[in-house]
């Protein structure tokens, strides 16, 4: 018999851990100013109440909303592509010339983004990008390609050699065998690094608060930061923003779990 | 890089051509070069120019918007000498160890617990999920409104525990901090474990089941030594990781009370964007870097040879 107790017990507890702030969020995010201050804050106030929530998107936060989907969509995007065709060359490439290629990208998972702020703030003024969105996607991009790179290389791997072979007498050209057979073959690995990396995308914080200033620039992280600042005595509202700029990012993993999940422990694995 | 520009001098002719291969063979890393080259410019202008602007910017004393002029080792001088810079180095370096200290065991055991058959167990995978996906500036928002003495769980338990000024003392601020980033980061490592303990094979727990091993006992013979190279990777993610909690702390915060939770990342951005010290700021940028390359080089060291060459195999 299965019986694991510690885990079990600790399992169960942990679970009361991740949930009570959750819980505290969306019960929060649907009370009035009066039942905050009044009622029990674990306890939910009846009837709930939407205000808040028409308080937060009548306070832009659709723009903020636009922005993130802007941002996610173009460092996503061109991520993905860039990482399948460069995995695509150290694994199908002359292990001579891509060893070193890939041995860069390795090191590139050891660099604390943070440590590069200063150069890349002045990178994006000299470019004449700052306080766009585009300065949020360039260096989000090129930060993103070492562990989609790992993850996409692990699963070309896989694929069977005899597959490419048949390819080649077929008289196909790299390019053909690239898109026709490596990106099929490899579609569960790039849904992971589009899910993992919008993730991270979504939740970014020191870029935008770096790279951008003008309000209608913000994405929803710095948004829900300064909304805070304008709301500190208003938490309801405050809550129901947490709520709302979650909301889409939990659709996203509900609808991209099932590839998430496993791309992530079979890279993790090896 | 010396040998993929002499490939791109030579003439373009791909697979499709029927020349030998073996002649060929040189010449055809053309389209492989060809599909590289954009991820490599990215890599290069947006990730390894700034690393070297790093270490440039930092023999400067640059005010964020004047002219950059090298002044030698003037902002180094001023590095060393802060008071703040060794209180950051000293405050990352305890939230890289206390962060492991503490996420690492209870990762492990979570994850094996999850890997077990039971169908609840993938619903509990879905909702131990729920943290990574909300941001850090959400986390830290919603810890301040949760530990907030007169209206968060203080109130609500009505536990003398949670009505203790959590963020506004120097010590009791550690524990928050440590708390919330394990709040947010144990179900990624989690998952991480849950996946490698259900590939270890089922007849190694059979056959010390056979032996008269107990749970316990297969748990510290088969289960940890299986989870080997999920150490490493798990422990290199946690550790580099450990040196990014900017946001998290920034928001939540501040650095402060005082300076109890200025960690060096934060002392970077605040003595460059706030203080227009970005030569001091790099200096700092550059204490960051090689610590995140002498953490990750020495976690895989400590994982053994073999385990390092494993690593550069699944790359």
């Amino acid at each position: 018999m299965n019986r694991n107790w510690l885990g079990g017990t600790l399992g169960w507890l942990w679970l009361i851990v991740v949930l009570l702030p959750i819980y505290f969020v969306l019960i929060t995010s649907f009370k009035s100013m009066a039942a905050y201050f009044g009622s029990n804050p674990v306890v939910p106030a009846l009837p709930p109440v939407i205000e808040n929530f028409i308080a937060v998107l009548e306070a832009d936060f659709g723009m903020y909303l636009l922005n993130s989907v802007v941002v996610a969509v173009g460092t996503v995007v061109p991520l993905v592509i860039m990482a399948f065709m460069a995995s695509y060359s150290i694994v199908r490439g002359s292990r001579r010339v891509f060893n070193p290629v890939r041995n860069l990208f390795l090191l590139g998972l050891a660099i604390p983004v943070q440590a590069t702020i200063v150069p890349i703030y002045l990178l994006i003024i000299r470019m004449h990008m700052y306080d766009s969105l585009a300065a949020l996607m360039l260096p989000a991009i090129a930060f993103g390609l070492p562990l989609s790179i790992l993850i996409i290389a692990n699963s070309l791997r896989d694929v069977p050699k005899e597959l490419f072979e048949a390819m080649d007498i077929d008289g196909c050209t790299e390019w053909q065998k690239m898109w026709r057979l490596a990106l099929p073959m490899t579609r569960p690995a790039l849904v992971t690094v589009a899910v993992y990396q919008a993730l991270l995308s979504w939740n970014g914080f020191l870029f935008p608060l770096i790279l951008t200033q003008s309000p209608d620039k913000r994405t929803l992280p710095l948004a829900l930061w300064s909304f805070q600042g304008e709301y500190a005595t208003n938490i309801p509202v405050v809550m129901a923003a947490v709520t709302l700029s979650s909301i889409p990012i939990v659709v996203l993993y509900a609808v991209g779990r099932r590839y998430l999940v496993s791309g992530m422990t079979a890279g993790a694995g090896k | 890089m010396a040998t993929t520009t002499t490939e791109l001098s030579s003439p373009p002719r791909d697979g499709a051509s029927p020349a030998p291969a073996r002649a060929a063979k040189e010449r055809t890393q053309l389209p492989h070069v060809l599909f590289a080259l954009p991820a490599l410019v990215m890599f290069g202008v947006f990730a390894l120019l700034p690393l070297l602007g790093v270490i440039a910017l930092s023999f400067t004393t640059w005010n964020g918007i004047g002219a950059i002029e090298f002044t030698g080792l003037t902002s180094w001088k001023e590095v060393l000498s802060r008071s703040s810079t060794w209180n950051g180095l000293a405050l990352v370096v305890l939230m890289v160890v206390a962060t492991w200290l503490t996420q690492t065991p209870l990762s492990i055991l979570l994850g094996a617990f999850l890997a077990g058959p039971q169908r609840y167990r993938n619903v509990l995978a879905v909702l131990y999920f729920l943290p990574l996906l909300l941001s850090s500036a959400a986390i830290a928002i919603t810890y301040k409104s949760l530990l907030d003495p007169n209206f968060g769980l203080a109130s609500g338990l009505n536990m003398d525990v949670f009505a203790l000024n959590w963020l506004g003392d120097t010590t009791l601020v550690w524990y928050v901090v440590l708390f919330v980033i394990a709040w947010q980061f144990i179900p990624f490592h989690t998952l991480i474990y849950q996946g490698a303990v259900r590939q270890i094979p089922q007849s190694m727990y059979e056959a010390a089941q056979i032996d008269g091993a107990g749970r316990v006992r297969q748990f510290f013979s088969i289960t940890l030594p299986q989870l080997k190279y999920t150490m490493i990777t798990s422990s290199t993610l946690m550790v580099v990781g450990a040196l990014t909690y900017f946001d998290l702390i920034f928001v939540l915060t501040q650095g402060g009370p005082g300076v109890a939770t200025r960690i060096l990342p934060l002392d970077m951005y605040l003595t460059g964007f706030r203080g227009n010290e970005m030569g001091v700021a790099s200096g700092l940028a550059m204490m960051l870097v090689v610590l995140g390359l002498g953490l990750a080089l020495g976690v895989q060291r400590l994982g053994g040879k073999d385990a390092s060459a494993s690593q550069m195999e699944g790359a």
